[in-house]
């Protein structure tokens, strides 16, 4: 047991120096090192305590599949960021020893999935790269997101309340998920092209029915991203405050509607603000993630010394209190700090890139990537009320994981783009 | 590709919006580290928090203790690594310190993740982690003081009732004694448990009556109407003039003092400490509903009050405030009836003994009431102390020019009324007693609340004996062995 709570705190220690790590930028390999270190002594805490051999033949294959991961692409494009795929890597790390603790089966799926979209979302770069006729179809994006969401208002499966997935042959899929990257796309070739008063009203329109369709399939955390995303969007492409500010008067009006005219709204809203009142109901939920962290501390009890399967829907939603729980709060904020890096160099690349479609879309995917994290995060600590969205990379989910993976590497397209463009004029 | 930018403002707006967000995640994080500081602990001791047993697995559970270090309740580990929680004093602390076995009650539960966390020499925990042993999980040393818990569990004797002590100026529950009770010891639980939760069982055995009983305040809640006299008119209240015949008339109402005594003229310092029914009833009909509900409010009827372990509410029903229940009752407004009664202290009223004590203790301490609690400090197995609970304002039930008309009334229900049990104390008391009405054909249950010294109060006691009659005969002497052996020893 002490030498299971030395693993813990050594870990923590170790995962502690990573934030510096990053800052200094030229620490990647001993990132990698760090991370593979972190990975092999979960993995042995999670074999010491099932004594499953499944257990070391899955390790042995994420670690080909990481290593594959972090040199392919690096030999593949050569200009690669490196830190973004590290970090890439350490979220699905973190995800797969939290989700092999919690469900064996569940892991090996996921990691299948994260296989099968890192190969899937391969040329993703090298299609950025390419081919810049990505912005002449903007109205394409946009039809085409409405779609999907109105297939799923329509057609879908409810879980939660809410409706958000489509069954294909067996197999659900979160359209939702998506139409976050096509969305983005959209409004960036929109205002690529102008950003006249006409423009906006048409863009508009488009994003506003996008929201009421989320909110109408009673995915509000959906509805709040797509939102928020749009707004800051437009403000980039506008600097209008006017836009800004308007926009968020008229989210405040429609969140407040949407209180008024949805049971659902309402409940989550009352187990947010007094989640004990109603411990055995709609307070469950929140209050056992509560149990969780709280218990769980700042070092964490250590991977199978917690319950968090106590927490409903802990795989997906609540799976930051399942990290804080286990691996204790201290690697939780580390998780976040590592989220909010990623966030910040998605904003570096905006700043950096010249033309505006590729600048709103770094931008634009950069806020639905944070907005996602703040919004899981929060909902599970009872910072925010809890919306139900996934947090990238780590929680269980095969349409969450495709869609980070693409949306991750349209960045890391955008970044190969900038670092040739530079080379070129160099040479 | 298009390299111009036509709008240059959206690099400085990108860094804008990412020091909003940072702005919104920094305070995530503070939020998240707040509450892994300050709320943890009480998030985690909440009964339905299922991770906690799990920490028995490592831990073996601590003592508690009195505040003079006696044990109230240990974990004794037998050849084989059998625990038994064992209470030396049975039946004396059990429901204060509740039981650990069958559910867990009082301390126990209060107290549940500090007994299960070890703070003892690290190197021993090492060591008994590799040894695969437990370590010995922390004591809790409590406010409470055995020979005031004895004493007043004697005095109750056989009879059902609470005993409440307190210390006005900090808070700290030096007593708490309620009857009947039961063996809180895991062989006799077992043993008695099936009688003790049978359906058939009406002694309550279980129940912690000093702060889960609710009772008829009767004559002890002529405090607050006095109160609300002494609010309504600061300088003239003591005019007030009542002639009595031991039997009050109003419309078609009638109030009776207690067993018909007819207390003759009497100012109002006199109708208090002679406990003078009809006297209060007519002087509840010139006080202002409104205010005299937003008195109770503020005296913590209806409301939750600052205490950790569970406890009933105490309600006051007269004006029951909202404009919906007023719509309710046919005539809009309060009966007269209702008035009359609730001035003495009956009809609705209802008051747990903490409760009580709790505003008794505020008068003691110049109208602010500090906060009730039972565990002092948490130490090691080593005697080193892991956390200090420190007393605790709660707030401003009254001025303290208030308190100090009170004390002067409470003073002279001693020297010349009710409270003759005190008279020849050689400190000088001040209280109320009670004697309320619960079920016609019943005896009262009796009441006693108050404090001393009068002039620099040490203890607050407040004491119900069910079906115990007159509160000046029956409560007061208990009251009096609880200061005796608190003031005297």
């Amino acid at each position: 047991m002490i030498l299971l709570i030395a693993c813990y705190t050594f870990f923590n220690f170790r995962f502690f120096a990573y934030p510096d790590l990053e800052r200094k930028r030229l620490m990647c390999s001993r990132q990698n090192q760090a991370m593979f270190l972190i990975h092999l002594l979960a993995y042995l805490i999670i074999y010491l305590k099932t004594e499953d051999t499944r257990v070391l033949l899955f390790y042995g294959a994420q670690v080909i599949f990481f290593l594959a991961y972090i040199y392919l692409y690096r030999l593949f494009y050569r200009n690669v960021s490196r830190l973004l795929v590290n970090n890439a890597c350490l979220l699905m790390c973190v995800g797969l020893i939290i989700l092999t603790r919690l469900s064996f089966d569940r892991a090996v799926r996921q990691f299948i999935v994260l296989a099968a979209a890192a190969v899937l979302t391969w040329l993703i770069p090298l299609i950025i790269d390419h081919v810049w006729q990505l912005s002449r179809i903007g109205w394409f994006y946009g039809i085409l997101g409405l779609v999907l969401l109105a297939l799923v208002w329509i057609l879908g499966s409810t879980t939660f309340g809410a409706q958000l997935s489509l069954e294909i042959k067996g197999v659900s899929f979160q359209p939702s998920e998506f139409v976050k990257i096509t969305f983005v796309f959209f409004v960036a070739a929109m205002f690529y092209r102008s950003t006249d008063f006409r423009t906006v009203i048409a863009t508009t329109a488009v994003a506003a029915l996008h929201v009421l369709i989320l909110v109408a399939s009673k995915d509000l955390g959906g509805g709040l991203l797509f939102f928020i995303t749009y707004l800051f969007m437009l403000f980039i492409a506008t600097s209008k405050w006017l836009y800004l500010g308007g926009g968020l008067l008229g989210g405040a009006g429609a969140a407040f509607l949407a209180y008024q005219v949805f049971p659902h709204v309402q409940t989550r809203v009352a187990a947010w603000a007094d989640p004990w009142a109603d411990i055995d109901n709609r307070g469950y939920q929140i209050t056992q993630s509560l149990f969780a962290m709280g218990t769980g501390g700042w070092f964490g009890l250590g991977l199978y010394q917690g319950m968090p399967y106590k927490i409903p829907v802990v795989e997906k939603d609540f799976i930051f209190a399942a990290i804080s729980e286990e691996l204790g709060g201290i690697f939780a904020l580390c998780v976040l700090l590592i989220c909010m890096g990623c966030f910040l160099q998605f904003m570096m690349i905006a700043g950096s890139m010249q033309a505006v479609f590729f600048k709103l879309i770094a931008f634009g995917l950069g806020v639905v990537y944070i907005t996602q994290v703040f919004l899981t995060v929060g909902g599970v600590t009872k910072f925010i009320p809890s919306t139900g969205v996934t947090l990238p990379f780590v929680s269980y989910g095969g349409s969450s994981i495709l869609s980070t993976f693409i949306l991750f590497n349209i960045i890391q397209g955008l970044y190969i783009l900038k670092r040739n463009e530079e080379d070129y004029e160099e040479s | 590709m298009k390299r111009a930018n036509p709008n240059p403002n959206a690099n400085r707006n990108i860094l804008l919006i990412t020091y909003v967000i940072m702005g919104a995640f920094f305070g995530l994080m503070v939020y998240f580290c707040h509450f892994l500081f300050t709320d943890r602990e009480e998030v985690m001791n909440n009964s339905y928090n299922a991770r906690l047993d799990q920490f028995s697995d490592r831990v073996i559970r601590g003592r508690i203790l009195s505040s003079d270090g006696q044990v109230l309740a240990q974990t004794n580990v037998g050849e084989n690594g059998e625990e038994l929680r064992v209470y030396p004093f049975g039946n004396l602390f059990a429901h204060v310190v509740g039981h650990s076995t069958k559910g867990k009650t009082g301390l126990e539960s209060l107290g549940n993740f500090y007994l299960l966390s070890s703070h003892g020499n690290l190197m021993e925990q090492v060591f008994h982690g590799l040894a695969d042993q437990k370590n010995q999980g922390d004591d809790i040393i409590t406010t409470l003081d055995v020979g005031l818990q004895h004493t007043a569990y004697l005095a109750l004797g056989d009879r059902k009732g609470a005993v409440v002590a307190m210390e006005p100026d900090t808070g700290k529950i030096l007593a708490m004694v309620s009857k009947p009770d039961y063996d809180p010891n895991p062989m006799s639980l077992d043993a008695s448990w099936e009688m003790l939760i049978s359906s058939n069982n009406d002694q309550g055995q279980l129940l912690n009556r000093a702060t889960q009983g609710l009772y008829p305040p009767g004559s002890i809640f002529k405090i607050v109407t006095l109160l609300e006299a002494i609010r309504e008119n600061p300088e003239g209240y003591l005019d007030f003039h009542f002639d009595c015949s031991g039997v009050f008339q109003e419309g078609p109402y009638t109030i009776r003092c207690y067993q018909g005594t007819a207390h003759g003229s009497q100012d109002l310092g006199q109708a208090f400490a002679n406990s003078c029914n009809g006297a209060f009833a007519s002087l509840g009909l010139t006080l202002n509903p409104e205010s005299m509900d937003q008195l109770t409010r503020q005296l913590l009827f209806h409301s939750e009050l600052p205490l950790s372990i569970p406890y009933s509410k105490s309600s006051y029903n007269v004006a029951a405030g909202s404009l919906l229940e007023k719509l309710a009752t046919s005539a809009g407004e309060v009966s007269q009836w209702e008035v009359l009664q609730s001035s003495i202290g009956q009809g609705k009223t209802l008051v747990s003994p903490i409760h009580f004590a709790m505003i008794t203790s505020a008068i003691a301490n110049g109208g602010i009431l500090m906060k009730p609690y039972l565990i002092d400090r948490v130490q090691n197995e080593a005697g080193e102390e892991v956390k200090k609970f420190l007393p605790e304002g709660y707030g401003s039930l009254m001025t303290a020019e208030e308190s100090g008309k009170l004390n002067e009334r409470m003073v002279q229900v001693v020297t010349e009324g009710t409270g003759s049990a005190l008279r020849d104390a050689p400190y000088q008391a001040a209280g109320k007693t009670g004697s309320a009405e619960f079920e016609t054909g019943k005896e009262t249950h009796a009441w006693f609340t108050g404090y001393a010294p009068a002039e620099d109060p040490k203890l607050v006691v407040t004491v119900i004996v069910e079906e115990g009659g007159s509160g000046g005969r029956t409560a007061a002497p208990i009251a009096r062995a609880m200061f005796d052996q608190y003031l005297l020893r």
